[in-house]
């Protein structure tokens, strides 16, 4: 009975998977979050697992909210964040007792994407409000053509959708008209395609459309976010890109110390030196 | 026979019904596990109210227009600071997409099935039905990255409309997906009318074509009706493709080109990033308790009326 | 001459042409789609590509990682689905009566068959990770969490509540296509009903049963919302080798390139990945339409 045997043998590899995983102890370092990071997590990654051989590192998206509900719940050892954790979070995390811990390991020039055929140059914040509450509608209310603006944006676990939200339109809803596309890089290929399109995201996935100048009133100077405007703080949304762990992380027996090698390296000047590849800023060099 | 093998006779008896009631059990499960999470809407006041004693998830605030920014509106905002969870938002973006999926699928997958049960030669015949089990076959992330790269385009170019993630495109991606379920219940329906039937009216006179349509096409019926319901149900229920091509904007509007937000992708979505317990949790719960109960009430009445068409043409062989 | 057009005239009027207009739409849909992915997804294809695992530039990566997990999700998930549905088929089959319990079990399958994929995901999340997930964690690892997050088994499981129906359906159907005097004979033989069971009748619907696993595997490899929460990973170029662990996934992948904002780069490998998911998926429904052929084939000479 060929057929009874080639079962008995996947019954065999199924359960000697099933013992091997209980016992094996990994030392996996799962990171999870921002969308922003992503590809600044997923590069990071790559390049400390060829230089250490046998560290396994696991990286996934869907947003700041996700990465940090997922540390409090204890599922994973590192949250990407780019939004500052909030005090509701703090408070469930102080519930389990733990301690939060927090890196800031890069710096982004928060981006405001319009197309590359839009003759628009430079916004200010309360523009972008109007724009983004719904306010404002035609392109030709700013200077533009006469068109509808066609709004897109991040999901709501998205940290940038919260950082844009509490910074810019004060906290105010977003009009409802605004497509929630579930990463940065859906944003800028949209507004790649659309001449009318508006979008918000990290400085590293600007590619294939243009940049928009950014002023706080109207009667600033309006920046642009280079090197030199988000390293001295004149851009406006310039913004820190955390990463939030616990104590119980680090202080884990078995990779506490693994973790804690891990984010050594993306302070040092290999890590940074990845973050300006990817396109965002190194952060500034405090201690 | 020997009371060993009797008695190993029993044994089997006893595992096999104990084993069969595993469906049983895991519908029960995922019943009971959905109404446990998602009923602390009604009563819980810790989950209706926010920290600082607003409503905000009380039916009232859920499916009625609320004052927003002075004006009366629907709005899904959970993470403001002052969540809003306009469920009607999300209820009848569903119902849109939903709507055009079935318009556009319905006729098409009808007709078709028509076509190749009646008029088709064997060897068209041997094509169509592959073919459409090729369509079941094609994954639903397929679609939506079929739906993103190429309908959105073609939406945007040559119909015009901006912006081509709208409800529109992700009904017609939902569509596609659709077409082979109502395809294969409305052919197999046709399969099962007896030929007396057929061959009773060309007896009397009509010819093919006015048998099909007033003999066979009312006899069917009942499931072509099955065959829509059901195919209803796959699209309410249908995450990916909505999450891809829609747009994801809690637009409240009959206008079929305006980007839309459904449950199910809504739930995906935001899944990810709640408390276990909080109010957007116990929200998001409430809204897949609303979609099994009602894809749960669309599949009875599918099965049902399929049932009894193949009991009522059974007495009649 | 007249003749000849009043025949003509017969064969195509409108309502002819309308239907086979319909069929020939959809034909087309099925025609441009794959057409579409094809031709752009060849391009892309290599052995590097299927073999290889995801590199800094995604035009150097390869998908292996994607491919292997999905397989080993898909297997976990065969073993589990396969027993009980045949189980529960022949429950149904061989020794339901025409009671209330019977019944039940019907509803209880047809129901399962409609909840939503993102229900099964709900429930998977909430149900097995942090449920049981958690409790395995508590009893067996004092607390440490291995069990209670998103893994492989997790995501398997809910899978296989997901295509139960589809084996049990299956099988069911493979089971009625066995002659009455195969079975009276035997027990004419002497056999108990066990013995029936074991060495005549799964025996001979086998090729049944396989199809339905086949179908069961295609469906579970191309539903995403199931394992959105319950153990898929964005990027994970080690495989996973426990259960405990987490995967990349073909249909995932798809998903999550999709999001690339390297619209250039990213859209050949996407094309790419879809063809080979398609692929495999097509294969797999290949083989259960010869095995149903031949099933039927050799049930029509009896």
């Amino acid at each position: 009975m060929r057929i009874k045997s080639f079962i008995m043998l996947l019954l065999l590899v199924t359960f000697s998977f099933i013992y091997c995983g209980g016992r094996k102890t990994s030392t996996n370092i799962s990171i999870s979050g921002s969308d922003t990071m992503l590809e600044l997590g997923k590069q990071w990654a790559l390049l400390y697992e060829k230089q250490h051989k046998g560290q396994t590192i696991q990286i996934n998206g869907g947003g700041s909210g996700v990465g940090i509900n997922a540390l409090i719940q204890g599922r994973i050892d590192l949250a990407n964040a780019s939004r500052e954790i909030k005090p509701e979070e703090i408070k469930r995390l102080e519930k389990k007792k733990w301690k939060l811990i927090t890196y800031k390991t890069a710096l982004d020039g928060l981006s405001i994407y319009i197309n590359e055929k839009n003759p628009i140059n430079e916004l200010s914040f309360e523009q972008l409000k109007r724009i983004y509450t719904g306010e404002i509608t035609n392109w030709k209310q700013i200077g533009g053509k006469d068109s509808k603006i066609i709004l897109y944006g991040r999901q709501n676990s998205s940290g940038t959708y919260a950082y844009f939200r509490d910074n810019v339109l004060l906290k105010k809803d977003y009009s409802p008209t605004v497509q929630e596309l579930s990463g940065t890089g859906s944003i800028v290929r949209k507004v790649a395609q659309d001449i009318d399109g508006i979008g918000y995201g990290g400085k590293a996935y600007t590619m294939g459309v243009k940049v928009v100048k950014v002023k706080v009133k109207d009667s600033d100077i309006a920046y642009a976010p280079t090197d030199e405007n988000v390293a001295s703080g004149k851009y406006p949304l310039t913004r820190d890109l955390y990463i939030y762990t616990t104590d119980k992380v680090l202080n884990g027996k078995k990779k506490g110390d693994a973790v804690e090698k891990y984010i050594q390296w993306i302070s040092s000047e290999e890590g940074q030196k990845i973050v300006k590849d990817v396109g965002y800023y190194p952060v500034k060099k405090t201690n | 026979m020997s009371s060993k093998r009797i008695l190993t006779d029993k044994i089997f008896e006893y595992l096999v019904t104990i084993i069969a009631l595993t469906a049983v059990i895991a519908v029960i499960l995922i019943f009971v596990f959905i109404v446990k999470e998602a009923f602390p809407i009604f009563f819980d006041n810790e989950i209706r109210y926010d920290g600082k004693g607003n409503e905000i998830a009380t039916m009232s605030k859920m499916f009625l227009p609320q004052v927003i920014d002075g004006q009366l509106d629907f709005r899904w905002q959970p993470t403001s600071d002052i969540p809003k969870f306009g469920l009607l938002v999300l209820i009848v973006g569903s119902i849109k997409v939903t709507f055009i999926s079935i318009i556009f699928a319905a006729p098409l997958a009808i007709s078709a099935a028509i076509y190749s049960s009646q008029f088709a030669g064997r060897v068209f015949k041997e094509i169509i039905k592959p073919a459409i089990e090729l369509l079941a076959g094609i994954p639903s992330v397929v679609l939506g990255f079929f739906a993103l790269i190429v309908l959105a385009n073609w939406v945007e170019k040559v119909l015009g409309v901006k912006p081509g993630l709208n409800t529109f495109t992700a009904g017609i991606a939902l569509g596609i997906a659709v077409i082979p379920i109502i395809f294969t219940i409305t052919e197999d329906s046709l399969s099962s009318v007896p030929k007396s039937y057929v061959e009773a009216s060309l007896a009397l006179g009509a010819n093919k074509n006015q048998t099909i349509w007033r003999v066979l096409i009312p006899a069917v019926s009942p499931g072509i009706f099955a065959g829509v319901v059901l195919g209803f149900g796959r699209a309410i229920g249908e995450t990916m493709i909505v999450l891809m091509a829609s747009g994801n904007a809690g637009i409240l509007s009959a206008d079929f080109f305006d980007p839309a937000k459904t449950m199910p992708s809504t739930i995906a979505v935001e899944m990810g990033e709640i408390a276990t317990g909080g109010t957007h949790y116990t929200v998001l719960f409430f809204i897949g308790f609303m979609l099994f109960t009602f894809t749960f009430i669309l599949n009875y009445i599918g099965d049902f009326v399929v049932h009894r068409f193949k009991k009522k043409l059974a007495g009649l062989r | 001459m007249t003749q000849v057009v009043y025949k003509i005239k017969k064969k195509f009027n409108s309502f002819v042409l309308v239907t086979f207009l319909a069929t020939l739409i959809i034909l087309l849909i099925l025609g441009v789609i794959f057409y579409d992915i094809i031709s752009q997804g060849i391009s892309h294809l290599s052995w590097e590509f299927l073999c290889d695992k995801p590199a800094e530039e995604i035009r150097m990566g390869g998908i292996f990682p994607a491919i292997f997990g999905t397989a080993l999700l898909v297997l976990v998930m065969t073993v589990a689905v396969v027993p009980i549905g045949v189980i529960t088929a022949i429950y149904l089959h061989e020794y339901a009566k025409n009671n209330k319990l019977t019944r039940l079990i019907r509803v209880a399958v047809n129901n399962l068959a409609g909840v939503p994929a993102i229900v099964f995901g709900l429930f998977g999340l909430g149900f097995f990770i942090q449920f049981i997930g958690h409790g395995i964690d508590n009893m067996f690892y004092g607390g440490e969490i291995v069990y209670g997050r998103p893994a492989i088994i997790w995501a398997s499981l809910t899978l296989a509540l997901l295509t139960l129906p589809v084996v049990i359906v299956t099988t069911e159907e493979a089971l009625r296509n066995i002659s009455k005097d195969i079975r009276e004979a035997s027990f004419a033989l002497g056999a108990t009903k066990f013995q029936t069971i074991m060495r005549i009748i799964i025996p001979n619907c086998l090729s049944g049963i396989i199809t339905g696993a086949i179908l069961a595997i295609s469906r579970g490899a191309g539903e995403v919302a199931p394992i959105l929460f319950t153990g898929a990973a964005d990027l994970l170029p080690k495989l996973p080798t426990s259960l405990s662990d987490q995967f990349m996934d073909l249909k995932f992948h798809i998903f999550v390139l999709a999001q690339s904002p390297d619209v250039k780069n990213s859209t050949p490998v996407l094309y790419s990945t879809v063809l080979v998911l398609l692929l495999l998926i097509f294969i797999l429904n290949l083989i259960a339409f010869i095995l149903r052929s031949q099933l039927r084939r050799k049930f029509k000479s009896h």
